[in-house]
């Protein structure tokens, strides 16, 4: 008898990626909490302290969740995207494709182990954040639903990537081109009040300024936009992705000829 | 007894507008060797992939053991293993990680004596910490049928087994392949060597064009199809076929030392004993005499050469 959900599929994939992970724990764990750290020692110790307070919180502290974020929107990116490309690229998903294993399983599986290691990363860059600065997080609760929305939001962005690109180079121009002057021009380093009125308004087509703002309140309990609004957008984010991948395995695109 | 796997007018017309299948009927009997045969392009891989879920079909149906590859989807699938032609694996997963992956993809809960005696049969059993990619194309594709019988399949595709895999080894495969068949599991096979079909299959099925143009038992097929040539080693070359015998099918070598006669095995007078004696009344001696059968490569061409 075949089971409804094909859980031990699921369990396969998401393992196998995550040991991928291990496999290459320098690219995907050290190489983003050294960089990460790079920027809490330029901008936080080294000339943070020239800075002047945003909000009442000091530069070094104000920058944690804003880092955090780009990290892991990135890495979700790239994990995810890599995931699902590298199978295409080799051939082997054929197994995939002839398993008995449904759209959603197997998404749950590759984008469920790209999150895993967003969070992860998340709470890594958070832990080594604590030896520069001083920071509190004031909602707990949220700040967790906002980096697991982000991870999950963006690896899911990130397997729609990895079906689209036909090469390395299409793998690569998206987040260089798009994710990461997004990422940069998304408030990490700055209130976006700190812009000229026009670029204010501008920037609020980028997504990213939605959760970085988001998650940032739930550090300090102040927004760039109100956090009913950061939360809706992110959800809409979400909601787009989860239609694309729907619709991916729906007619086939690019998998199944 | 129900076919274990029936394709019913089955199309398939890719979205460059060719059309790699033109509507194939085809049932495979549970539990036997299917080789199918055809040139490149004729539509082997589309019409595997498609009963493997692999290609959407343009129009038809196909059942697996009863469950239609379409509404049953998850049904159908569990019961296959696919081989793919393409040489594909995981490049840096070991081994025993690799095919352990395909059991889990499939459904099955994890079963390590399984995936040994599956890597022990196709003598890997000593490369299981090997990374796939430091392994030669031979071992790569062994690897490649221990995960499709990771998952202990009831039906078997080898797209193009033993490509790339040398004589000896080759010699290995279909006697597992033989073993295969004998605990019960239906395996279908494509290959450009006819040798292998010849050696191992039980029936036959010859696709030209996205049509199969012929599906029938490999004995009877040989039989129905094959001549036999009878070659006579003669004491003293001829020059030309003497004029008595010229209403038999005769061809005579150029050196004028054999003398070939074809007849057909179906036929209950294949007229040899009358020819023998025609020779003998005319003075023509020989030295050695041997008949042969027409090989099912000889069968395959002329029966592609035809329908083209």
């Amino acid at each position: 008898m075949t089971s409804p959900i094909n859980l031990h599929a699921v369990k396969a994939i998401y393992l196998f990626e995550l040991a991928r992970t291990w496999r290459t724990l320098f690219q995907s764990i050290a190489a983003p909490v050294i960089s990460t750290s790079l920027y809490f020692i330029v901008f936080g110790a080294a000339i943070g302290g020239r800075f002047t307070a945003v909000d009442g919180v000091s530069y070094g502290a104000f920058l944690v969740p804003g880092l955090v974020m780009m990290s892991v929107l990135t890495e979700s990116v790239s994990n995810a995207s890599f995931g699902i490309y590298m199978p295409r690229y080799s051939g082997t998903i054929y197994e995939v494709l002839s398993a008995p294993i449904s759209a959603f399983e197997t998404v749950l599986g590759y984008v469920g182990a790209a999150a895993t290691k967003s969070i992860i990363l998340g709470v890594l860059i958070l832990l080594t954040a604590r030896l520069f600065v001083d920071y509190s997080i004031q909602h707990p609760f949220w700040m967790v639903a906002f980096l697991v929305l982000t991870s999950v939001t963006f690896s899911l962005f990130g397997f729609i990537l990895g079906v689209w690109a036909d090469g390395w180079e299409k793998l690569q121009i998206v987040p260089i081109l798009v994710i990461t002057p997004l990422a940069f021009l998304g408030g990490s380093f700055y209130s976006i009040s700190m812009l000229p009125p026009l670029w204010q308004k501008i920037t609020l087509f980028n997504p990213v300024v939605y959760l970085v703002s988001g998650f940032r309140w739930s550090f300090y309990g102040q927004a760039d936009v109100p956090v009913g609004i950061s939360l809706a957008m992110t959800a809409l984010f979400l909601a787009l992705c989860l239609t694309a991948v729907w619709w991916i395995f729906r007619t086939g695109y690019k998998l199944k000829a | 007894m129900q076919p274990i796997i029936q394709v019913r007018g089955l199309e398939k017309t890719y979205a460059t507008g060719f059309q790699a299948l033109k509507g194939v009927d085809l049932d495979i009997r549970r539990g036997e060797i299917f080789a199918l045969l055809g040139p490149n392009g004729a539509g082997k891989t589309t019409l595997i992939s498609t009963v493997c879920g692999i290609v959407n079909a343009t129009a038809g149906t196909v059942t697996v053991d009863g469950h239609d590859i379409v509404r049953d989807w998850r049904a159908a699938r569990s019961l296959i293993g696919l081989v793919p032609q393409e040489l594909t694996t995981e490049a840096f997963e070991s081994v025993w990680a690799t095919v352990s992956f395909s059991r889990g993809l499939f459904g099955k809960p994890p079963d390590p004596a399984h995936i040994e005696k599956v890597l022990k049969d196709l003598s890997l059993w000593n490369k299981k910490d090997s990374k796939v990619m430091a392994l030669s194309g031979g071992m790569k594709r062994r690897v490649m049928i221990a995960k499709a019988l990771s998952h202990e399949p009831r039906i078997l595709f080898l797209d193009e087994p033993t490509a790339g895999v040398d004589v000896e080894l080759r010699r290995g495969m279909w006697e597992m392949i033989g073993r295969l068949r004998d605990s019960g599991v239906t395996i279908i096979l494509t290959t450009h060597y006819i040798e292998e079909a010849e050696e191992m299959a039980d029936s036959i099925g010859v696709i030209s064009n996205g049509r199969i143009v012929l599906v029938e038992d490999k004995a009877a097929l040989m039989r129905k199809l094959g001549k036999r040539l009878l070659t006579l080693q003669l004491q003293h070359p001829l020059e030309a076929i003497p004029a008595e015998l010229a209403g038999y099918p005769l061809t005579l070598s150029g050196d004028g030392r054999e003398l070939v006669y074809s007849f057909d095995t179906q036929e209950d007078q294949t007229g040899i004993a009358r020819l023998l004696r025609k020779l003998g009344d005319h003075g023509i001696d020989f030295t050695n005499l041997h008949t042969e059968e027409s090989s099912l490569e000889e069968i395959f061409v002329s029966l592609v050469k035809e329908r083209a």
